[in-house]
């Protein structure tokens, strides 16, 4: 049985903030998001150098606990868990049995035992929410879709630990390593305090309150930091290396095919496990490349990746002229057999290929806190 | 609000013409180099290249997305811009003085179905 839901578009709790600044909205993930405030170069170039601030409030949050928490995240993902303290962040993926990508996601360990948090792509909240409510039959631990109760934005940018320290008060920062957080107070409500992000520059993520939320982001723009929308998001996490669920990684797409392997830990069981090891072991037909074209053209992404002669070996994921380094560069899924350093690829973009080569995906060298 | 110069000819597809005896001077609308954000790339055709009416002749491209321009008036191009090769962003900073191509028009009876200046703000809503 099923039923056709129109669901309208949600709001975070900032869409007012970002209607009164005059961005640019648009639909993304089922939520009507900030594309860009100014300029997506100039707000790209703030987070480079300076410091910028995304909503990020539309990211979900799911609450595992109970005597078996461990035992059950540790079996939906990737990543090992075990001997993982309070107080850290771990990336990894969720994966169905066949190695596909259910989604790329955050586990905190929380400072009670057997408490973690799980943040997971706003797309994919409820697919997700009914997936690990589903593996988690037969586990004694409890599942919770806290999403709409919590706000979150991102400071991010080589100044983001100064802002955070100065215009919050919050000298706990300059405390955290990379993936560290702890938690902290505002107007007595919990705030996460957690040095990630998805730009490829050293920031943090503020989890609290939608209420405090509008707060902290009204104070943070007083304080001048740059608000930047979801355009310059994604030209910033490309740049890095990163992948977004959708293009990079997906049902079709394992972490084994877009080369985040170093997130899967086989010495544990886990949901894909076997299907994994056996892509890890050579039995995979395509692999997630970067490429770099010799023109100023833009590889967009669907566009076919071609041999010299035109026959068709992968297509662009993700592409863009990259503002930090001016070069026009592509991820794209190609056939295994083009996916070593140096291959010489055509991008076909409209009527004419342009070549190019297979580079390190990681285009922009990262400023992460060590 | 964008900028509308009186006395050019528009397209629905936001580009603008300029009538230069039997030459179409051809460019793209300030609305349009608004909507597109930064521009930071223009494929542009070749001299001698045939244009049709209503069909693609080029592109620009912004950070986040590709945009087709579209051909107001059928021709042959007698001259592109290629100052736009190197400096794209003149796209953004004037539109009105930024433009693409110059076509020889093989049927200028084709400039009636464009919009006038009135028609263009109509169009455009603003």
């Amino acid at each position: 049985m099923s039923e056709e839901i129109t669901q309208a578009l949600q709001q975070t709790c900032l869409y007012q903030e970002h209607v009164a600044l005059g961005a640019k909205m648009s639909p993304f993930a089922g939520f009507m998001m900030p594309i860009q405030y100014s300029s997506i170069t100039q707000e790209h170039l703030a987070v480079r150098q300076k410091v910028g601030m995304f909503d990020v409030s539309h990211m979900g949050e799911i609450f595992v606990e109970g005597p078996q928490a461990e035992l059950f995240v540790n079996w939906i993902f990737t990543n090992e868990i075990r001997g993982f303290q309070s107080g850290k962040v771990l990336y990894g993926m969720m994966c169905y049995p066949e190695g596909g990508v259910v989604d790329d996601l955050l586990v905190y360990r929380e400072f009670e035992p057997e408490h973690f948090l799980l943040v997971v792509n706003a797309a994919n909240i409820d697919k997700d929410f009914a997936w690990i409510q589903e593996k988690a039959k037969g586990f004694n631990c409890t599942v919770r879709n806290e999403s709409p109760e919590w706000g979150q934005i991102a400071v991010q940018g080589p100044e983001a630990e100064k802002t955070v320290m100065e215009v919050l008060g919050y000298q706990e920062a300059a405390g955290l390593g990379f993936y560290e957080y702890c938690n902290v107070e505002y107007k007595g409500k919990r705030l996460i305090l957690s040095r990630t992000g998805y730009t490829g520059e050293d920031g943090f993520e503020l989890y609290t309150t939608p209420e405090n939320t509008v707060e902290i982001w009204k104070r943070l723009l007083d304080a001048g930091v740059e608000p930047c929308g979801l355009g310059c998001r994604d030209t910033l996490r490309f740049e890095a290396g990163l992948p977004l669920y959708g293009d990079e990684l997906s049902p079709e797409i394992s972490p084994v095919m877009a080369g985040l392997g170093m997130f899967c830990k086989y010495d544990k069981d886990f949901i894909g496990k076997e299907a994994l090891l056996d892509q890890k072991a050579g039995n995979l037909s395509k692999k997630l490349v970067g490429i770099e074209i010799e023109d100023k053209a833009i590889p967009r992404a669907g566009y076919p990746v071609e041999l010299e002669d035109g026959t068709e070996v992968g297509v662009v994921t993700t592409g863009y002229h990259s503002i930090s380094l001016d070069k026009s560069i592509c991820f794209a899924l190609v056939n295994k057999e083009c996916s070593a350093l140096d291959t010489p690829l055509w991008v076909r973009i409209r009527k004419k290929t342009f070549p190019g080569k297979v580079v390190k995906k990681r285009f922009y060298q990262t400023n992460y806190k060590k | 609000m964008s900028k509308i110069l009186e006395g050019l000819k528009y397209s629905e597809s936001h580009e603008w013409v300029k009538v230069e005896g039997d030459i179409a001077v051809v460019g793209v609308s300030d609305f349009a180099q608004k909507e597109m954000g930064d521009i930071t790339y223009v494929d542009l055709p070749e001299a001698d290249d045939e244009v049709t009416a209503g069909e693609e002749f080029g592109a620009l491209e912004s950070v986040k997305a590709s945009s087709d321009l579209i051909s107001p008036v059928s021709g042959t191009v007698v001259e592109v811009n290629a100052d736009l090769e190197d400096a794209p962003e003149k796209v953004n900073e004037d539109a009105y003085g930024s433009w693409i191509i110059k076509v020889k028009m093989s049927d200028p009876s084709e400039l009636d179905a464009l919009l006038d200046a009135a028609g263009y703000k109509a169009l455009i809503g603003e």
